[in-house]
């Protein structure tokens, strides 16, 4: 690449940073004062996108376009103002699991309605009235659009700035973000302030949307791809440091252009084709500051949010009655084969059904295991269920490895990438490492993604069929029963062994742990591979049951749910997966088959979940308690 | 009874399925500083709490400046001149001496007799307290405890109350400071204010309050003036464990 | 010889001298105070020695090996146990399982990942618990437990890699007066039956001066004075920027 092409590709990055910045900027800034990681922040954006899009071609001209774009950040600001008010507000005493949950509803629910009111095609703007030529920079054609991005960024950094620094408004936002409750007991009407700063933050995303329908179509995947990307600028940049992230959209956006720039290279013995690797350099610029600075490039240690969730009982050993239910719960699923066969209410169906709540319940049981006992909120175990899946199957394709080798490697191959993201993810904790483990899902599906020569790309992988007596649906059933139930044991004998002792430990009170010698971040991480290596197990289960692996089944949907199973079940309790992984798993493969819409049915489900119990099924079930006959 | 600032009764409260309080009935007269007392857990923090509405689950009426104020939110009982300070400061620690009193700001105003409430500006502030008037523009996380003590004082007077809850302002700061503190409170009474003060330091207490609460596990296990209190080494024993 | 010794302990934030050139030691089986007004260092200087924070020079040196610099957890292993100015314990865990995880770590066996810990050390807990008065209370939900209790369990977890050394922060914060006296006399008893050093930090003048053997002031960050009880009472020096008048504590007129 020439000095020339380099610099080119600079100024390619900083128009690109601008719509990084506006989308991040919002989600910061709400983060800042709610304590909501807003997921439908992406989703925000997208409908800017799609807003504008209606605007520019329906009314057209200068008006559609520009007055359009303006029109678009206030009904998006409306929006979100709307969602602040309908939604949020009755969650925010909740515990930060299901703010994050009701968020990701509004994401799957936004989406639907996108697709049902935009269809499915891609929707392309026209080019900005005014903008339309190209500036001869370097050599080289830049359109003049991007410009007007480059200028805009800093334009909307300033202006936040000098709100935040200048007026009581912005004083109001800083103090709330540090203690919002003091700042209501000082006389501010908090639901306002947050009302506003929600509807700022939307407006934000709006505009940023917005203003990309010159460049991009509006597509219906924006709103996760957008989301992933503001998740990465605001880790690197700080959470709740506005001019972090603007530096951080800056330094992304460039070494993502740079990729793009630095385009196919032969080193002679290889040949690297960067372009391909934008997502991993995002990835890599992340780990790099992380382990430089785990609260960002201009961000600082958060104090604790303080817990309104109870504190939890100690875990006793099963109960003769839990022993003794178990054990008739496991010799019916070991008569389930027969049932299935028999004339009445039999059916080949109950056995795949059965086999995908087994595979639930393994995935569940392993993401509670860090999620309950280790209290890291892991937002992103689809990965190491993607990678047992595509591990096994991608063994069995290349390599023609045998059934057993491919099923005892899948869990291997979970437990080195939980190891290599367990290893950042530890550092962080509560949202932070939510976010994190999210992102760390997002490289994965996006290397099975765009790696099409290796994986399949979108087709995935098909044909992975395990060979006889196992392609006998029975036969896998029980398979798949006993490596279940081994999975369970031995994360409950775990969790009672010193080791489990250490790891709530840790999670109690880290400077205690610290304090009587436990090293936390290192027991934490131990905790992060076991689970990844257990959930490895359900990904290989998973590929041989179903004959394929797509992409579609490692994305983000199937991290949120093991979430809403753990949180269905209740997170407080080792039975708690495994119930909620049962229902789940019959819920979706009876009821949510049946319509188009899924998703927003899905959201619905997440939204009753947590509107109707905000304290979990187990607090809703001690508050009715209470009710009847704590209270004279 | 217009010399009523503020009116509790039967006031109890929760915190999740525990009972912190049980039916408590006091109150503090216009221009009284009255002494809530008792042991650590005793339920003193939550009393004050529970009235300026940061707890939920409550029960009981609540009564203030003539008002009734037990269903409304905090923010809505700020505004009619009750104030706050936290016995863990709660300072905003990004923020500055100045930029934290601004936060407290809110209009002057008047007790329901129509006399007016005394008004705080920053320089009279600073005046109360000349520790802050040397340091304007120190963000709150780089003060010491007692300066950023006086500093949450000081936010709270930004907003004109009529009458100040001051949860343990002698806690965890040096014998100067608790000093200062005490006769901080006497010039605040001398200005109008009513005090509500909880408090485990006998000696401090002796020296500023007029009534007092005892509070033992919730409830209020006796009531007396300050002068009774001290002239009763028995009671003191009883209750407070001197 | 001293069980710890500041060597000209200097921490600075952002400029601002936190703690400057302090030096002092502890001997075996002494009961020292650190006090000082709010902002003096105190704090700092004690994070330093349980490895929160590391020193921007200086040396502390336990048993003659320099700990400057060490994490928390390895200072632990030297033998220096802590308890913390707010009390807690791990919420999620009864008494006894409190000082079993102690225990287990002190084994070095928080990384098994079979055997259940229930069994483990039981024997040697319920013994901790018994000194410090909690044995009846072993198998209840810690966070059940009053304030005082909670902080009699920590003296115990804190007791259970038998430390030389005790590092107590503000350990009578929080708490009512007779409660007060009787949480440091037993620390003294233990103190004295086990041969520990104890180094605390306080703001009730009443303990220090019923229990401390030496008191160092801190001031500004500097050591302005190290002494007994009646030496800092008439120091007029400490009197100026510590006690005042003394009419908010009793014990300490003139």
């Amino acid at each position: 690449m020439t000095l020339n092409a380099f610099l080119f590709q600079i100024l390619n990055g900083l128009s690109a940073a601008s719509g990084l910045f506006l989308i991040a900027a919002g989600l910061s800034l709400i983060f800042g004062v709610t304590r909501i990681v807003n997921l439908a922040h992406g989703s925000l954006y997208m409908l800017g996108t799609y807003i504008a899009y209606t605007f520019a071609t329906k009314i057209g001209g200068v008006t559609g376009f520009w007055g359009g774009i303006v029109a678009t950040a206030l009904i998006v600001g409306v929006i979100g103002a709307l969602i602040e008010i309908v939604l949020l507000r009755r969650i925010y005493r909740a515990p930060e699991l299901f703010q994050l949950l009701a968020t990701f509803a509004l994401v799957l629910v936004i989406n639907d309605a996108a697709l049902w009111l935009w269809g499915p095609a891609d929707l392309l703007g026209p080019r900005a009235p005014g903008f339309r030529g190209a500036i001869e920079i370097l050599g080289r054609r830049l359109p003049s659009y991007d410009l007007f991005l480059i200028v805009i960024g800093p334009l909307v950094l300033l202006a936040l700035h000098l709100t935040l620094s200048r007026t009581r408004f912005g004083r109001l936002i800083r103090a709330a973000t540090q203690d919002r409750e003091m700042v209501g007991a000082l006389g501010v009407n908090q639901a306002v302030l947050f009302t506003s700063v929600f509807a700022l933050g939307a407006a934000l995303a709006g505009l940023g949307g917005a203003l990309q329908i010159a460049r991009e179509p509006a597509n219906l995947a924006t709103d996760l791809i957008a989301l992933g990307d503001a998740f990465v600028v605001v880790v690197v940049g700080g959470m709740g440091s506005i001019p972090g992230a603007y530096l951080a959209a800056v330094i992304i956006a460039e070494v993502k252009a740079l990729c793009v720039g630095i385009g196919v290279v032969d080193f002679g013995f290889v040949t690297i084709n960067f372009s391909k690797f934008t997502l991993v350099a995002e990835f890599l610029v992340m780990a790099i500051v992380l382990i430089a600075r785990p609260y960002g490039l201009l961000g600082k240690a958060q104090g604790a949010v303080r817990s309104i969730a109870e504190p939890e009982e100690p875990i006793r050993p099963a109960t003769p009655l839990l022993k003794a239910l178990g054990a008739v719960v496991l010799v019916l699923l070991v008569c389930l084969p027969l049932l299935a066969q028999s004339t009445y209410f039999g059916s080949p169906y109950l056995l795949v059904l059965g086999i995908d709540v087994l595979i639930a319940i393994i995935f569940a049981a392993s993401l509670h295991f860090i999620m309950g006992p280790g209290g890291m909120h892991s937002f992103g175990h689809a990965a190491y269920f993607g990678l047992g899946a595509y591990g096994a199957a991608l063994l069995v394709k290349w390599l023609a490895l045998p059934f057993g080798a491919a099923l005892v490697a899948a869990p291997l191959l979970a437990l080195a990438g939980a190891l290599l993201f367990g290893w950042f993810a530890v550092r962080l904790s509560g949202v932070y490492l939510a976010m994190l483990t999210l992102a760390f899902a997002q490289i994965v599906w996006a290397a099975v993604f765009q790696w099409e020569g290796f994986t399949g790309g979108s087709n995935g992988v098909i044909g992975v069929w395990p060979p006889p007596p196992f392609d006998k649906s029975w036969v896998y059933f029980l398979l798949t029963l006993v490596l279940a139930v081994a999975a369970v044991l031995l994360l409950r004998r775990v969790l009672f062994a010193p080791f489990g002792y250490a790891m709530r430990a840790g999670r109690d009170s880290a400077l205690r742990a610290e304090a009587i010698g436990i090293d936390v971040k290192r027991v934490h991480w131990l905790g992060f591979a076991i689970a990844g290596l257990i959930c490895g197990v359900a990904g290989g289960l998973f590929a041989f049951a179903k004959g394929s692996i797509s992409p579609e089944t490692i994305h983000i949907n199937r991290s949120i749910d093991g979430l809403v199973m753990v949180l269905l079940g209740g997170v407080q309790t080792l039975t708690g997966p495994i119930v909620g992984a049962s229902v789940f798993a019959v819920l979706q493969d009876t009821v949510m088959r049946q319509t188009e819409y899924w998703r927003a049915l899905m959201g619905a489900i997440i939204l009753v979940l947590v509107l109707a119990f905000p304290q979990g099924i187990v607090g809703a079930f001690a508050a009715l308690w209470r009710k009847a006959g704590g209270r004279t | 009874m217009t010399d009523i600032m503020l009116k509790v009764e039967s006031l109890s409260a929760w915190y999740g399925a525990a009972r912190i309080l049980y039916d408590l009935t006091f109150e503090v007269g216009r221009g009284e500083v009255v002494a809530l007392m008792g042991r650590n857990g005793a339920g003193k923090s939550t009393t004050m709490k529970a009235i300026m509405g940061l707890i939920a689950q409550r029960q009981g009426k609540v009564a203030f400046n003539g008002d009734d104020i037990s269903r409304l939110e905090p923010y809505q009982i700020a505004r009619r001149g009750l104030g706050f300070t936290p016995e863990d400061r709660r300072i905003f620690s990004d923020l500055t001496v100045m930029e934290n009193l601004d936060i407290g700001r809110q209009p002057p105003r008047r007790f329901a007799d129509g006399a007016a409430a005394p008004q705080w500006t920053p320089e009279r502030l600073f005046a109360l307290f000349p520790n802050l008037a040397e340091m304007p523009d120190r963000p709150g996380g780089r003060m010491s405890g007692g300066e950023q003590q006086m500093l949450t004082v000081a936010r709270t007077l930004m907003g004109n109350p009529l009458l100040v809850l001051l949860d343990e302002p002698s806690e965890g700061v040096a014998p100067l400071i608790v000093e200062q503190m005490a006769n901080t409170i006497i010039e605040l009474k001398k200005e109008g204010l009513s005090i509500l003060l909880s408090e485990q330091n006998i000696h401090f207490a002796q020296l500023v309050s007029d009534r007092v609460y005892v509070l033992e596990k919730g409830q209020i296990q006796w009531q007396g003036t300050m002068a009774q209190l001290s002239g009763s080494p028995d009671i003191q024993r009883t209750y407070l464990t001197v | 010889m001293s069980v710890l010794e500041l060597r000209g302990l200097t921490k600075s934030f952002g400029g601002v001298h936190a703690v400057r050139d302090v030096s002092f030691e502890i001997g075996a089986g002494e009961f020292l105070a650190m006090i000082g007004p709010n902002g003096a260092g105190k704090s700092t200087c004690f994070n330093m020695i349980n490895g929160q924070l590391a020193p921007d020079s200086g040396d502390i040196l336990c048993d003659g090996k320099n700990i400057a610099g060490l994490a928390p957890r390895d200072i632990w292993r030297l033998g220096v146990g802590r308890t913390f100015q707010v009390a807690a314990t791990f919420g999620s865990m009864t008494v006894i399982e409190n000082v079993q995880t102690a225990l287990i770590s002190h084994a070095r066996e928080s990384y098994r990942l079979w055997r259940p810990a229930a069994s483990r050390h039981r024997t040697r807990a319920l013994e901790l618990l018994r000194q410090v008065n909690m044995q009846d209370a072993a198998d209840r939900p810690s966070r059940e437990l009053a304030y005082g209790d909670v902080k009699r369990v920590e003296l115990a977890i804190a007791l259970a890699n038998d430390p030389k050394l005790l590092l107590m922060d503000e350990p009578t914060a929080g708490m009512g007066a007779s409660e007060r006296h009787g949480l440091i006399e037993l620390v003294k008893r233990l103190v004295v039956e086990r041969g520990i050093s104890v180094l605390f930090t306080e703001h009730s003048m009443d303990v220090v001066f019923a229990f401390a053997d030496r008191i160092v002031v801190l001031a500004r960050g500097r050591l302005i004075a190290d002494g007994d009880a009646a030496s800092i009472r008439d120091n007029v020096q400490v009197r100026e920027v510590y006690f005042g008048t003394g009419k908010t504590f009793a014990g300490a007129s003139a």
